[in-house]
Parts: C-alpha cells; structure tokens; sequence
C-alpha cells in the first residue's frame, strides 16, 4: 500500500536577492529591501516528503534514521549557516526560496531509498512557503 | 472542488516490534522504538475531505458532523490507549505512523462515503511537530 513520509528540518542562512541580468535601479525595484547588498537570513524549515509502498515487515515507508542522515548530509551540513549566495549552484541563478526548494529537490532525488521523493516545502517564514514536486508535478 | 480539513489531537503509547525477528533484529531496526515498556506522543490528525460546496448550506460537510465522526471512530479507540494493546488493527500491524494514517483512512472512509457528498481525500497523522505520514487511499 502507497503511503507518504514527511519530516521537518531547519536551518539558518543568509542570501541577498540580486540578478545579474538587472540594473541597479531594476533591482532595487524588483527585490525590494531583498536587494539590500550585504544580505539578510532567515530561519528556513524545510518540510521532505517521501512515497512508497509501507514495507510488511517494518510497516514504514523509509528509515526515519536513513532519511535523517541523507537530509543531513546533503542538505542541513550545505546550507545550515552559510551565505547562499556563496554557494556553487547560486552562482547562476538567485537563492530566492523558489530556486532553493527546486535546488534541494534535486540533491535529495534518487537518495532517500527505497522511498520516492515526492514533494519538497521550503518555508523561509512563518507566512511563506515554497513547494516543489519535480517537472511533472 | 475544495479540500477541507479537520485537525484533531490525541495521545496515545505504542512500541515497535516484529514478532517474526529476534530482540536483536527488532533493537537494529527500531532503535529506541523497540522499548517493550512503549512510549508516547502527542498526536495531531489532519482529516482531509474533498467535494462541491452544497448549493443551500455552503458546505462541503457539517463540520461538527466530520468532528463527531473522528470522535467516534477514531478517538474513541486510540486517545489515551496503548495502540499495540488496546486498539486491534495493532495486533498484528505494527503502529508506525505510516499504518496509523491506513487505519485510520479504514476507519472513517465508510462513514465519509455513506454520507454523500465528499469523498475522504487525505489522512495525515503528526507524530511529533516534525514527523508525520499520510495516506491517500491509494493501491
């Protein structure tokens, strides 16, 4: 039977909102205070949810250990007190939280076995979030 | 159509275990979950039906009808209950949150369906702030 598995993680990081492709002026008028230049961070929780068939003996979908460890790794120990800006995969586009869910979407498919990756929810404050469920979703 | 959801809190001990595996295999998977003595959350269940708003009411259900119902079916069963020992789809189904979001999909699924209208669309059950499964009624 197909079930899902969600867990939560959090992590601090900072990040500017700022593209090359748009002047100063352009910028500032699209990012807002965003565009401030040294940055500003927030508290991220990133919600992982997981598919699969609830395995008979152990009646879970995934590990909660396994899960943890790959979040941890890949994601948590990457982003977790860091300039966003600063990292390889925001060098070529801005770390707005629509470009980090679909980012952290990517490092974490094909990793949380035997389980699907299904949805990942970024929320970068309490009043909003970002969700990503791959190209077809 | 729209979603509409019913949260709703219980409390409620369980312990892992696999009857068909040694004390050691059941310590290397569970972990701390294989304590015989059980533990206990705090769980939060999230009901999610789905339809049509009904053209003289407004609703998709009575929401006081959806509370008394979970009330019934689910929380008369599992609040303040040992789920292996005292709720009897446990038995033999180990109660991860992963079963319990099934169970609890087989519990109110009839009576969601006899009532007409909307269609039992999503079960999650939170066993902490942090870790939550669900079921949709899928294969």
């Amino acid at each position: 039977m197909k079930a899902y598995f969600g867990r939560r993680y959090r992590f601090s990081a900072s990040h500017r909102l700022h593209s090359e492709a748009l002047s100063e002026a352009e910028n500032r008028a699209t990012y807002g205070k965003c565009n401030n230049p040294h940055g500003h961070g927030h508290n991220y929780v990133v919600e992982v949810l997981a598919e699969g068939e609830v395995d008979a003996a152990t009646g879970m979908v995934v590990n909660l250990a396994t899960f943890d460890e790959v979040v941890r790794i890949r994601i948590i120990e990457r982003f977790d007190h860091v300039n966003l800006n600063l990292d390889p995969i925001f060098t070529a586009e801005v770390p707005t939280t629509e470009n980090l869910c679909r980012e952290i979407f990517r490092l974490l498919t094909g990793t949380i076995e035997p389980a699907n990756l299904a949805q990942v929810r970024v929320e970068e404050t309490e009043n909003n979030f970002f969700e990503y469920r791959g190209e077809q979703g | 159509m729209i979603f509409l959801t019913r949260r709703a809190t219980f409390s409620a001990s369980h312990y892992y275990w696999n009857e068909a595996w040694s004390a050691v295999e059941n310590e290397r998977v569970f972990g701390r979950c294989a304590n015989r003595n059980g533990h206990g959350h705090n769980y939060t269940l999230e009901v999610t039906v789905a339809g049509e708003p009904d053209p003289v009411t407004g609703f998709v259900v009575d929401l006081k009808w959806l509370k008394d119902v979970m009330e019934r079916d689910v929380m008369a069963a599992y609040d303040h209950r040992h789920l292996n020992l005292e709720v009897p789809e446990f038995a033999s189904t180990i109660p991860t949150s992963e079963n319990i979001a099934i169970a609890v999909w087989q519990r109110l699924e009839p009576a969601v369906t006899a009532a007409g209208g909307a269609q039992l669309s999503r079960v999650r059950i939170y066993e902490t702030p942090e870790i939550f499964a669900e079921y949709r009624g899928e294969a």
